[in-house]
């Protein structure tokens, strides 16, 4: 039933004008949370870790004694072994991701599309510490028999093979640890890639067809500068996810806080050697030189973030 | 019909929320959480309280207890007497368990090979790195050992069953003592370490030459080939439950101060050399005497009915003379507001 006086109080201004700033206030609040939560940490982590970075200075960073029986710390060892293997993972991700996304957007078959599109989607939904488990009872043992010792068998002497894979043949290593988080960020990588692969205009693609440009050249020359910039940011969000990733890392890398000799030697990263110590970190300085390691992984991945940005300023917009 | 309604969600709220008051909380070490939680489900059919243990460490577990968000704090450690009295703090042991080396070498058969704990020391500081080490042969004589090189497997985990072994280590081996020391977690001198137990054993398992330490339960259950220890007595007894008793049932804990007791190397022909109990962490004065009592009553009750439940999970039940002594402490130490004992077992 609708009367005039309805209709006329519908003429004024939009009732819900009324709700306009409660919504502003409420979109500012998530923002702002978001980055007190965010200074919350740095602060907390600070703070928490600056025992130990009062106590032993740029040595924290620097020397590779760790020993919480003389409550001494130096994070080189768990340093050096999160670039390296996150360096190592993104190595071995990178190509595949992108042989992965390219093939189903460009290549596949309509009926294989959709399982390898739920495959790969399924590989981001398991949780990390199944894939630990999975390396340390499945690919560890396998590594070991299948790569390393043939590799520690045919390296001849005194080459670069024989230094990069000397170790015990036990599949507890950089190298594993590696391949763990390759196949952890790959999902991530690939899906992303795909997304933006499909951005790419049919107009763009069948014109660069119709000029007689081989697939090759058109996923190289044409798709790959089209989506660029987000895909850096994509590479970035992989590379995020390797530096921080615990649980499946501490199962297999052997754990060992020394500067790792060779690809199959054991180490150790900032995640792992927090999630190994923190909750039986008996001295207040442990506690601190752990808490100072997180504020070291907190810098690492705030500069790997800032380097996507200055990449991204640096990249002409297609 | 609302109001009555309302009044019945109040009263289900008040009496959920008085039945979760009335439940004990603890927290600590990890490695007595399965009898624990096997002890609460027993005690809670049988009386009808609940208790509830979060296994988050015993670091973590004298966190909790420091600043009084539980019970009782728990852990595979015993606090040393000065920092007991400085927390204000009484510990008492409930059930123990033992490290037991576990190896990986062809041809060796479980129990076959010996091991001192000076050569233990040795080879996990790196300098007996074969297995056909002269120190191995001679203690083994008529044992074939392979030339095979010495891996080390460790726990990578901060872990009471570490700070056992390594605390062993530096009681029989004053190198290991100055070297690398005791605790939680040491820098290791050579190795891998694996997380947990299941770690450990599963690099021991794929390494062809490795020597690990494993909880006594985990090599019990996974049949793994495990090497004897000589003892003080200069015998080499098997690990089994009744050895890792006969160390608790020779040591002294009339003379240990605060229970403050590492049951390692303890004499005794028969007395496994790394055991060690787990403990229970509880203020010494009492403000809620009807509390702390709650926690007394679930202890003595364990150590009345709970042998043969921590039998079944393979820990070892505390000799029945320290269970008295302990319930004599009870009553001396651990006081209410009115200076009266808050428990006295019956």
């Amino acid at each position: 039933m609708t009367t005039a006086s309805d209709i006329s109080v519908r003429r004024g201004p939009p009732r819900e004008a009324a709700l306009d700033p409660l919504f502003k206030a409420l979109c500012f609040g998530a923002a702002t949370m978001l980055l007190a939560a965010l200074g919350g940490v740095v602060v907390m982590l600070f703070l928490g870790g600056l025992p130990a970075l009062k106590a032993f200075g740029p040595g924290f960073l620097t020397s590779t004694t760790w020993n919480p029986v003389t409550d001494v710390y130096g994070a080189a060892g768990p340093i050096i072994g999160t670039l390296l293997t996150s360096a190592l993972a993104l190595a071995m991700a990178l190509p595949v991701a992108f042989g992965v996304s390219v093939y189903l957007v460009e290549f596949a078959p309509r009926f294989v599309r959709r399982p390898i599109a739920i495959a790969v989607e399924l590989l981001a939904g398991i949780p990390s510490i199944v894939y630990g488990m999975w390396g340390l009872f499945v690919l560890a043992p396998f590594f070991a028999q299948r790569v390393q010792l043939p590799l520690i068998l045919h390296a001849p002497p005194g080459s670069l093979l024989e230094k990069l894979t000397a170790g015990v043949p036990n599949g507890a290593n950089i190298f594993t640890a590696s391949v763990i988080l390759a196949v952890m960020i790959l999902p991530y990588m690939a899906t992303v890639f795909r997304d933006l692969f499909l951005t790419v205009p049919t107009q763009l693609r069948e014109s660069a067809y119709g000029l007689g440009a081989t697939p090759l050249e058109v996923v190289w020359r044409v798709m790959l500068p089209y989506v660029q910039r987000s895909a850096i940011g994509a590479v970035m969000l992989g590379l995020g996810r390797a530096l921080g990733e615990t649980m499946a890392v501490t199962f297999i890398i052997g754990n060992s806080h020394r500067l790792p000799k060779s690809l199959f030697d054991s180490g150790s990263t900032i995640a792992s050697t927090i999630a190994n110590e923190f909750a039986e970190a008996s001295t207040p300085m442990h506690e601190a030189a752990l808490i100072a390691l997180g504020l070291v992984l907190f810098l690492i991945t705030f500069a790997v973030l800032a380097l996507a940005r200055a990449l991204l300023g640096a990249t002409r917009s297609y | 019909m609302l109001r009555t309604l309302g009044a019945a969600v109040v009263a289900a709220l008040t009496i959920s929320a008085g039945a979760q008051a009335a439940d004990l909380s603890g927290a600590g070490a990890t490695f007595p959480a399965p009898i624990y939680a096997k002890w609460a489900e027993a005690y809670k059919a049988q009386t009808g309280n609940g208790l509830n243990y979060q296994a988050i460490g015993s670091g973590g577990g004298i966190k909790q207890i420091g600043a009084k968000t539980v019970d009782f704090g728990a852990s595979d450690k015993p606090l040393e007497p000065q920092q007991l009295s400085q927390m204000g703090l009484y510990q008492f042991p409930t059930v123990m368990g033992g490290v037991v080396p576990m190896l990986n070498v062809p041809g060796l058969k479980p129990g076959q090979l010996k091991l001192t704990g000076p050569l233990l020391a040795d080879i996990y500081l790196g300098k007996v790195a074969r297995w056909n080490d002269a120190a191995i042969a001679r203690l083994n004589p008529g044992v074939k050992l392979p030339a095979l090189p010495i891996t080390i497997v460790h726990r990578s985990d901060g872990s009471g069953t570490t700070f056992l072994f390594t605390s062993y280590l530096s009681m029989v081996s004053p190198e290991w003592k100055a070297k690398v020391g005791a605790s939680d977690s040491v820098q290791w001198p050579t190795g891998l370490g694996g997380k947990g137990n299941d770690g450990v054993a599963a690099f021991v398992k794929q390494t062809i030459g490795s020597i690990g330490y494993v909880e006594y339960a985990y090599a019990k259950q996974n049949n793994a080939t495990y090497a004897l220890l000589q003892n003080r007595a200069g015998k080499y007894p098997s690990p089994t439950a009744a050895n890792f008793a006969a160390a608790a049932a020779g040591a002294d804990w009339t003379k240990a101060p605060g229970n403050y007791l590492l049951l390692l190397n303890q004499p005794g022909a028969n007395a496994w050399p790394i055991t060690g109990a787990t403990f229970i962490l509880v203020y010494k004065e009492q403000p809620n005497p009807q509390k702390a009592a709650a926690v007394l009553q679930f202890y003595d009750w364990a150590y009345k009915n709970g042998d043969s439940m921590a039998g079944q999970l393979d820990y070892v039940p505390m000799p029945a003379a320290v269970k008295t002594l302990i319930r004599k402490q009870w009553v001396a130490n651990i006081h209410g507001p009115d200076n009266k004992p808050v428990y006295v077992s019956r």
